[in-house]
């Protein structure tokens, strides 16, 4: 059974921030910047978009005014959570010459506690995935557990689908089952504006239970599932089926080469793609000479560098590099992790200089085949 | 500090280790005996590898090649081809490397017991391969022949020509190495090392092979082992991709679905088959 749904009015939802802040949580949610949405620190509702849109298409994205009060009216922010969970740069230790040796330090800094809001059932599903990748296998990445643990998420369903949403193929969306502390749904209905609310684990439930609520009415309830069912319905793209063992059996297709001739191996899909995990490390020393730090750092298999050894790159062409970054993701992610490394948001579509579309490739090879 | 403890510590960790001896094999390759600094031991099984870190310039994985029935010192054999392992080749006696490790899947020494037992090795390919010799030779009595095929561009290339010399002066061992190209004074085989594997003398149905060496090689040296009757499920593989942090986190090492440092180095040949033959994967 799962708890019973209140709502919480919009003028109460400042009292969330106020609650998460005294409780030690960094609040994080969604917020324009530079004619973007990015997930950003933000303390009230106020800094929450009001009202702003976006547009979204292969190699486009722009902000939009929606001409309502909605604060969580866009689809999903320019880039995921990744960047909270597993920052693009960590410094893993330093060390300091010592002797004819070294000496190691490493900081124990204290990992932050976060509280997510605004995140949308993709984001999480990536959080879901990426889990497995740094926690599920015999290593553990220690700072993203810690991180992870630590974090409080404030899930808030989609009302539409962006252009570049395919999340309704990948079972990964527009709603999410598990994994969040707390789940609203934005109605507004004339001058009625109320967040349906659920908690979905006990941290959420205390939480809930000390903010200003009330039980949520018929058509609330009703709104709330419908504005879901036009964000499944609604998108325009998808995955097709069974494209694990398609890209496992077509290595050698032909349309790798085809991808290659728009593909710039710039990375941009590997950046903004909130499972990509890849990193390398930087080592370097500082002038004298004799101290030391090594960072890790996001890295993409559309580098060169990425598959180097001695003699030269294992990955030369564009194509097999767009090749090793499709079929991990859909394909070999499944072997290693147990389901596919793609959550359908799309993000991938958008921030490609040339709109290179994954879902068009995948039907594509599937037409060669 | 045995394995089980060190994969309690956090792997990303790196142990400093003393560099006890240094030994020059070739022009460009070198062997060092390292110790953990502050004492302690290091096992590892034949087949792992390390993350060697030299300061400040970075870190490489480097197939461990001592004696896995010794770990008293840890032993790594390393070509100078990259900025990092110049920097290594730099140090001397007495300075520091960092290590993590050991990782990966190990050559299946025990798992052969009862078997003959084919070691095909090519150039610095015979490195990673030492440690399941010295492993095979102290259980020579477990295995049926034992034989050892090696091949090096030159004879100015042949890695631990000393050894190679002492074991072939055993009896109950079959060692045959080959040049690609022969110089002054050689009078040996000349000729790629897959040449070697007709007329080794093994069972072919009751043998394990292990392969080592460039990607080409061991394509054309599987080739043959197959051709000569050992079945692919009997033949292993050592694989070398980039590597970040050996643990399966930083994604460089993949080769198709298997990650190389964790799934491999060491794999068995029917399992990564039809990734042997799709280029740049």
């Amino acid at each position: 059974m799962p708890d019973r749904q209140a709502v919480i009015d919009r003028k109460d939802l400042g009292a969330l921030f106020t609650l998460l802040a005294d409780e030690g949580y960094q609040t994080i949610g969604p917020k324009p910047y530079d004619g973007a949405i990015v997930y950003a620190p933000i303390s009230s509702p106020e800094e929450l978009p009001k009202g702003i849109g976006d547009e979204e298409e292969g190699g486009h994205y722009r902000l939009t005014q929606r001409g309502d009060a909605k604060l969580f009216g866009h689809t999903k922010p320019v880039q995921g959570l990744k960047a909270h969970l597993y920052p693009a740069r960590q410094k893993l230790w330093s060390a300091e010459k010592a002797g004819h040796g070294f000496r190691v330090v490493k900081d124990a800094a204290p990992q932050p506690r976060y509280a997510f809001i605004g995140v949308r059932a993709c984001e999480l599903s990536a959080m879901l995935v990426q889990d497995r990748v740094f926690e599920g296998g015999p290593y553990v990445d220690k700072g993203y557990a810690e991180r992870r643990k630590n974090c409080l998420i404030v899930l808030v369903t989609c009302d539409h689908a962006g252009n570049a949403c395919f999340c309704a193929s990948q079972g990964t969306g527009p709603d999410a089952s598990e994994g969040y502390d707390l789940k609203l749904a934005e109605v507004v209905d004339g001058s009625r504006h109320v967040f349906v609310t659920e908690a979905g684990s006990d941290k959420g439930r205390a939480i809930l239970s000390k903010l200003s609520k009330q039980d949520a009415a018929d058509g609330d309830v009703k709104a709330a599932a419908a504005n879901l069912e036009a964000a499944a319905k609604g998108q325009k793209r998808a995955m097709i089926a069974g494209v694990a063992e398609l890209l496992a059996a077509k290595l050698e297709s032909p349309h790798w080469e085809d991808v290659a001739k728009r593909c710039m191996s710039c990375g941009n899909c590997t950046m903004v793609c909130p499972t990509c995990f890849c990193s390398t490390m930087e080592d370097a020393t500082d002038l004298s000479g004799l101290k030391a730090e090594r960072t890790r750092k996001w890295d993409s298999c559309f580098s060169i560098d990425y598959s180097y050894i001695h003699g030269g790159p294992v990955r030369n062409t564009a194509g097999a590099r767009y090749r090793q970054w499709m079929t991990h993701k859909l394909s070999h992610w499944v072997e290693q992790f147990g389901v596919s490394g793609c959550v359908g948001c799309g993000r991938c579509i958008i921030w490609c200089p040339v709109g290179i579309d994954i879902t068009a490739e995948a039907k594509a090879i599937l037409k060669g085949a | 500090m045995n394995v089980a403890m060190q994969q309690l510590a956090d792997p990303m960790d790196i142990r400093p280790f003393r560099i006890e001896k240094i030994r020059k094999e070739l022009a460009d390759t070198f062997t060092m005996e390292l110790v953990p600094e502050g004492g302690g031991s290091f096992a590892f099984k034949p087949g792992q590898f390390n993350m060697l870190y030299t300061f400040g310039a970075g870190e490489v994985p480097i197939s461990i090649s001592g004696d896995p029935a010794d770990p008293s010192k840890l032993v790594h054999t390393i070509r100078r081809v990259g900025a990092i392992t110049q920097a290594i080749g730099n140090l001397s006696e007495g300075m520091a490397v960092g290590v993590r490790g050991p990782f990966g899947t190990p050559w299946p020494v025990e798992e052969a017991f009862g078997s003959d037992l084919v070691i095909l090795a090519g150039g610095l390919g015979l490195a990673p391969l030492r440690p399941a010799i010295y492993m095979a030779l102290a259980n020579r009595h477990r295995f049926g022949k034992v034989v050892l095929l090696y091949g090096s561009r030159s004879p100015a290339e042949i890695l631990f020509p000393k050894e190679l010399e002492k074991w072939r002066g055993r009896f109950d061992t079959k060692v045959r190495v080959t040049v690609d190209r022969a110089e002054p004074g050689w009078g040996g085989h000349v000729g790629v090392v897959t040449k070697l594997v007709t007329g080794a003398g093994f069972d072919p149905m009751h043998t394990v092979a292990f392969v080592c060496g460039p990607e080409i090689m061991m394509r054309y040296g599987i080739q043959a082992l197959e051709q000569a009757g050992i079945d692919s499920s009997s033949i292993y593989v050592s694989m070398e991709r980039n590597m970040k942090c050996g643990i399966g986190l930083c994604g460089h090492c993949q080769w198709g679905a298997p990650f190389v440092c964790k799934d491999g180095p060491v794999f068995r040949f029917d399992e990564v088959a039809d990734a042997f033959k799709v280029r740049e994967l």
